[in-house]
C-alpha cells in the first residue's frame, strides 16, 4: 500500500464527490425560478440513493468476480470482503475501500447527469425509482464491461480512461431518451424557459472543472506521471473547448454568452475524459476545440431542429460530447503517454478507432433500449409526470411545498 | 389629493428621487416593474434558444401630494426623467379620496 497514493486517491474521492452538488448548481441555475429546488433535489436524492446503492449491491455488480464478461458477482454485497487492504486487480497500491469510494462517486454523478433532460417535469416518486433500476440495470453491469475485469468491452480492447462510455455516453442517450419518453415541457417555444440565475451555473460549472480533476486525473489510481498528464489534458480541453463555443457563438449568433462559454468548457471536459490519460496535451486542443463545437451545434442547431426537449442539455452535452471522446480516443491515443492503452489512427493504428466505434455503438444501443424498458415499466405503476397544474405553478411548490426564494419578506 | 404615478427608466431613479427631495417631496414609493410601449424590446439567447423580450425593465414611483403640487411634480420628473429617446415613460395621475398617517392618526391634508 502506498501512502502517497491513498491520499491522493481519497482527496480526488471528495472532489469527485462535488462535482455532484457542483452539478445541482449548475442544472439549478439553468431552470425557471419555480422549479430551481426540485432540480437540486434530483442531484441531491441521488447522493443518498446512490451512496447506499453502491455499497450494498452496485460496487460488487460493477466489480465483483465476472460473470461471462457480462456482470460482476455478488461476492462484495455490502461491502462483504471489502476492507483496507488494497485489491490486487483494482489499484494495488490503495485500500479496497478507497477504490470502491472513489468509483462510488461516478456511481452517484452519472445517473445525476440524466435529471438535467428530464428538468421541469418529472413527478419525484417516478424519478426515484428510476434511480435505483437505472443504475443496477444500466451503470452497473456497463461499468463491469468497460472496467471489470472480464468485462467484455475491456477485453474488447476498447479505451476509456474515467468514464467517456460509463458515464458520459450512458447518462446522455438515456437522457434523450427519458426526454422523449416524458415529453415536451408545457410551453416550451411559446413561454419563456430563460434560465432564472446564470451566476448559479457558472458556479456549478467552476465546481464541475475543479471537480473532473479528480474526475480524471485521479483515475490514474496513482499519485504518478500519469495523472499528471490527465490533469494537465483535463484543463487543456476544457480551456480550448470554451474558447470554441465561444467563438463559434459569436459568428453564429452574434454574442458570445457566458452561458455558452460555462456550456463550452463543460463539454470540453466530456469530451477528454475517455483519453486523459492516453493523449497528448496538444491532442487536447483539438479535442476539445471540437468538442465544444460539436456540442454547440448540437444544442443550439439540432435539437431545436429535431424538437426534442432535453431541457438542460445532458444530451447534447454528454451524449455527444462523449461520443466524439470516445471517438477521439481512438484517433489520439498514443502509448508513449499510456503504454497499458494502444496507439490510435493518428499514430498509424487503424484497429483502435474500429473497437472504440463499436463500443460506443453497443453502448447506445444497450442503454437506450434499457432505459426505454425501465422507463416504460415504471409508467406501468406510477405516474412519470406531473399534471398540467402542478407543473404551471412548478415543481418546488407542487411537489416539494417550498419556495426557493421568498418574495415577500 | 392627487396620486402621480410615474413610469421612469431604473436609470433615472436618483436623478428624479433627489430633485424632488430638494423641493420638498421626501414621500413616495418605487417599485420595479416590467411593461412595453413604444420602446421594442431586446433579444436573449439562452445556448442556442432565441428570447424576443417585449417587455422592459422599468421604475414606477408613486407619490400623493396636494392639489397645488401637482404641476410642480411633474415639471421636475418630466425634466428629471427625459432623454428624448423612446422609453422615457409616462406619469398619470389619478385622484386620491383620503389619506392617512398610521403612527399619528392624522388623516386628509395634514397626513401629507
Amino acid at each position: 500500500m502506498d501512502t502517497g497514493d491513498t491520499s491522493f486517491i481519497m482527496i480526488s474521492t471528495a472532489v469527485v464527490f462535488l462535482m455532484t452538488p457542483g452539478l445541482a448548481l449548475f442544472y439549478g441555475g439553468m431552470v425557471r425560478k419555480k422549479n430551481v429546488l426540485s432540480t437540486l433535489m434530483h442531484s441531491w436524492i441521488v447522493l443518498g440513493i446512490m451512496s447506499l446503492q453502491w455499497i450494498l449491491v452496485g460496487y460488487t455488480l460493477a466489480f465483483g468476480t465476472d460473470f461471462h464478461g457480462l456482470i460482476g458477482g455478488l461476492d462484495w454485497l455490502g461491502l462483504n470482503g471489502v476492507g483496507m487492504e488494497p485489491n490486487l486487480d483494482y489499484a494495488a497500491t490503495i485500500p479496497a475501500l478507497s477504490f470502491m469510494a472513489f468509483q462510488m462517486m461516478f456511481a452517484i454523478i452519472t445517473p445525476a447527469l440524466i435529471s438535467g433532460s428530464i428538468a421541469e417535469r418529472m413527478h419525484f416518486p417516478a424519478f426515484i425509482v428510476f434511480i435505483i433500476l437505472w443504475a443496477t440495470f444500466v451503470y452497473d453491469p456497463l461499468a463491469h464491461w468497460v472496467w471489470g475485469v472480464g468485462g467484455f468491452l475491456r477485453t474488447l480492447g476498447a479505451l476509456d480512461f474515467a468514464g467517456g462510455n460509463v458515464v458520459h455516453i450512458s447518462s446522455g442517450y438515456s437522457a434523450l431518451i427519458a426526454a422523449l419518453v416524458l415529453g415536451k415541457r408545457k410551453g416550451l417555444g411559446k413561454d419563456s424557459m430563460a434560465p432564472h440565475h446564470i451566476p448559479m451555473t457558472v458556479l456549478g460549472a467552476g465546481l464541475l472543472w475543479f471537480g473532473w480533476f479528480g474526475f480524471n486525473a485521479g483515475s490514474a489510481l496513482g499519485a504518478n506521471g500519469l495523472a499528471a498528464m490527465a490533469f494537465v489534458n483535463t484543463n487543456t480541453a476544457a480551456a480550448a473547448a470554451a474558447i470554441a463555443w465561444a467563438v463559434v457563438e459569436r459568428v453564429h449568433r452574434g454574442k458570445s454568452t457566458i452561458l455558452g462559454a460555462a456550456s463550452g468548457a463543460v463539454a470540453g471536459l466530456v469530451a477528454i475524459t475517455p483519453g486523459a490519460g492516453f493523449v497528448t496535451p496538444l491532442s487536447s486542443i483539438v479535442i476539445g476545440l471540437v468538442g465544444g463545437t460539436v456540442c454547440y451545434l448540437a444544442i443550439s442547431v439540432f435539437k431545436a431542429k429535431f424538437g426534442y426537449d432535453d431541457a438542460l442539455d445532458a444530451f447534447g452535452c454528454h451524449g455527444i460530447g462523449g461520443t466524439w471522446g470516445a471517438l477521439a480516443t481512438g484517433i489520439f491515443a498514443t502509448t508513449t503517454i499510456n503504454p497499458a492503452g494502444a496507439d490510435g489512427l493518428f499514430y498509424g493504428n487503424t484497429s483502435l478507432l474500429g473497437i472504440q466505434a463499436m463500443s460506443v455503438g453497443i453502448t447506445i444501443v444497450f442503454t437506450v433500449i434499457a432505459t426505454f424498458i425501465i422507463l416504460k415499466a415504471i409508467a406501468l405503476v406510477m405516474k412519470l409526470r406531473v399534471n398540467e397544474e402542478q407543473e404551471s405553478i412548478g415543481l418546488d411548490l407542487s411537489l416539494h411545498g417550498e419556495t426557493a426564494y421568498s418574495e415577500f419578506v | 389629493m392627487k396620486k402621480i404615478e410615474a413610469i421612469i427608466r431604473p436609470g433615472k431613479l436618483d436623478n428624479v428621487k433627489d430633485a424632488l427631495g430638494n423641493q420638498g417631496v421626501n414621500g413616495l414609493t418605487v417599485t420595479q416593474v416590467i411593461g412595453c410601449g413604444k420602446q421594442k424590446g431586446n433579444t436573449q439567447i439562452y445556448r442556442g434558444a432565441e428570447y424576443i423580450i417585449h417587455l422592459i425593465p422599468k421604475v414606477k414611483i408613486e407619490i400623493v401630494v396636494l392639489d397645488q403640487y401637482v404641476d410642480k411634480v411633474i415639471q421636475i420628473i418630466k425634466k428629471e426623467a427625459r432623454t428624448g429617446e423612446i422609453g422615457d415613460g409616462k406619469i398619470f395621475v389619478t385622484a386620491v379620496e383620503n389619506a392617512y398617517t398610521i403612527r399619528t392618526g392624522d388623516n386628509g391634508e395634514k397626513a401629507l
